[in-house]
């Protein structure tokens, strides 16, 4: 047996013994922000489609949900830099090569838009509302006059927004885990499916919440097929890609990710969802919980994983 | 101009001198270190071999730190080398992430910090406080475009490697072996 030992003299700290610089505040960004993706998705897509009316809550009631969910995103990312004051350099430069000048000028993009679409709807929360200020009602006027060709404008800015969440992590090619082209799509798909499970769960409406049940399953399908592609791609990769796999495949993540990630987030809502399409009476909290939950558990093993795995020279 | 460091692992005692100067010509802050030693022991006994390498950061012409930085604080600057400007970094740690070598580390005062080959000494002509100190002399500093240079000498002659060179960084710290 050839044996290899390697000893370092560097304990940098976070970087030593495993990378571990970036905490909890970038996997839940990356789940707020695939949430947020999703919802806003849904709901520009049936504007787009013309069916404002039969889906409430896809269209107007859950997008109320997405400016907060993208100030807590925000603020999460803001607590993850060291040089908190000097954030707006973000935003003096525009670098196509680096992902992360991306995701920030996408969410430039995105928050507002996502406010104005809610501002625009202010009326369905709180009837004979009447804003106080003048501009916001010029607002809510051009908004409901240009709704679709805003909705299209939101279409594109949130499966790059859905989409960036992964490529943030697959550009890192110093991480094998992490440097699979499949990792945009999957997050994109994820966060859709938990957009949708928002809107299911909030639905009151029964066709409303069938036809998000229907989409879920379709997604949640995607997203398995997704899961076996990239470990498909790992194994027949190189020795590095093959290491960080095994991380998932009897290393310390096995049970995080098969139980938690796929059974309890995938399959487990999957099955409760096919038995409620037959009639049987499940609440639909519970798939919808199930759903989240595992997305968000996705997220911080997918980062924390990524940060173990790195190329051995 | 190609700035590059040649280190001869057959000559180094891995006596982590050159870190020691580093350190305190950079102003290192304390349980921080911009270059350590690697003790690579491979084979079976009694058929082993050691290998010493004095690592830092590899100011790669591809360097992926350069890319994925969304202020444009890691930056290339004049000879290849790869250094961040502290007052534009907000600390997102995307380059830290992006280095295959964890060559860079986030310092207590709030910026991404690394190895500069010294800009401030070969600037004014001197060599990196590294290089200068290694009392095996183990350590070579030079321009790889000039074909006179000891570090050009040295790759044309002996046999070299790069670190992790399958990640398609082209690193600029070379090893004789």
């Amino acid at each position: 047996m050839n044996e290899e030992i390697i000893i370092s003299g560097r304990m940098n700290p976070k970087i030593d013994p495993v990378l571990a610089i970036w905490g909890w505040e970038i996997p839940l960004y990356l789940f707020l922000g695939g949430l947020a993706a999703g919802i806003l998705f849904f709901a520009a897509l049936y504007t787009i489609l013309g069916r404002e009316k039969e889906l409430p809550t896809a269209v107007r009631r859950a997008t109320f949900l997405v400016p907060a969910i993208l100030v807590i995103g925000l603020f999460a990312l803001f607590l993850d830099l060291k040089n908190k004051l000097y954030f707006w350099q973000l935003y003096t430069t525009i670098r196509l090569e680096s992902p992360m000048s991306w995701g920030a000028w996408v969410l430039m993009l995105v928050t507002p838009l996502s406010i104005v679409w809610c501002v625009a709807y202010w009326r369905d929360l709180v009837p004979n509302w009447k804003f106080k200020v003048e501009w916001l009602e010029y607002i809510e006027k051009m908004v409901n006059k240009y709704r679709k060709p805003l909705a299209w404008v939101m279409i594109v800015s949130s499966v790059i927004l859905g989409i960036y969440t992964g490529i943030l992590l697959s550009a890192f090619n110093a991480r094998p885990l992490w440097n699979t082209s499949i990792l945009g799509p999957l997050f994109l798909v994820s966060g859709l499916s938990t957009g949708a499970a928002v809107i299911m769960w909030m639905s009151k409406d029964h066709l409303e919440r069938t036809l998000f049940s229907k989409i879920d399953l379709i997604l949640i399908g995607i997203e398995i097929f997704f899961i076996i592609h990239l470990f498909m791609g790992f194994l027949a990769s190189n020795a590095a890609q093959i290491e960080a796999a095994q991380l998932f495949l009897g290393g310390a993540y096995t049970l995080p990710f098969w139980g938690g990630v796929v059974v309890l987030g995938l399959l487990v809502p999957a099955i409760l969802e096919i038995m409620e399409l037959r009639g049987k009476k499940i609440p639909v909290a519970f798939p919808a919980f199930l759903i989240l939950l595992g997305g968000m558990i996705f997220r911080f093993i997918m980062v924390d994983a990524g940060q173990i795995s790195k190329y051995l020279y | 101009m190609r700035y590059a460091m040649v280190i001869d692992t057959k000559k180094c005692v891995g006596c982590s001198d050159c870190v020691v100067a580093c350190q305190n010509e950079n102003r290192v802050p304390i349980g921080y270190c911009r270059d350590w030693v690697i003790e690579n022991a491979k084979g079976t006994f009694p058929n082993v071999s050691i290998e010493l390498r004095s690592e830092r950061c590899n100011h790669c012409e591809n360097s992926p730190c350069v890319r994925c930085c969304p202020t444009g604080a890691s930056h290339y600057e004049e000879g290849g080398l790869v250094k961040v400007t502290r007052h534009e970094c907000i600390g997102c740690g995307a380059c830290v992430q992006s280095c295959p070598y964890d060559a860079r580390y986030s310092h207590p005062d709030g910026f991404v910090d690394k190895c500069t080959f010294c800009h401030h000494r070969i600037s004014e002509g001197k060599l990196p406080s590294c290089v200068s100190v290694c009392p095996t002399e183990c350590m070579y500093f030079g321009d790889l475009d000039d074909k006179e240079s000891k570090v050009y000498q040295l790759l044309q002659n002996r046999d070299w490697k790069v670190l992790a060179p399958e990640v398609g960084t082209k690193p600029h710290v070379y090893y004789l072996v």
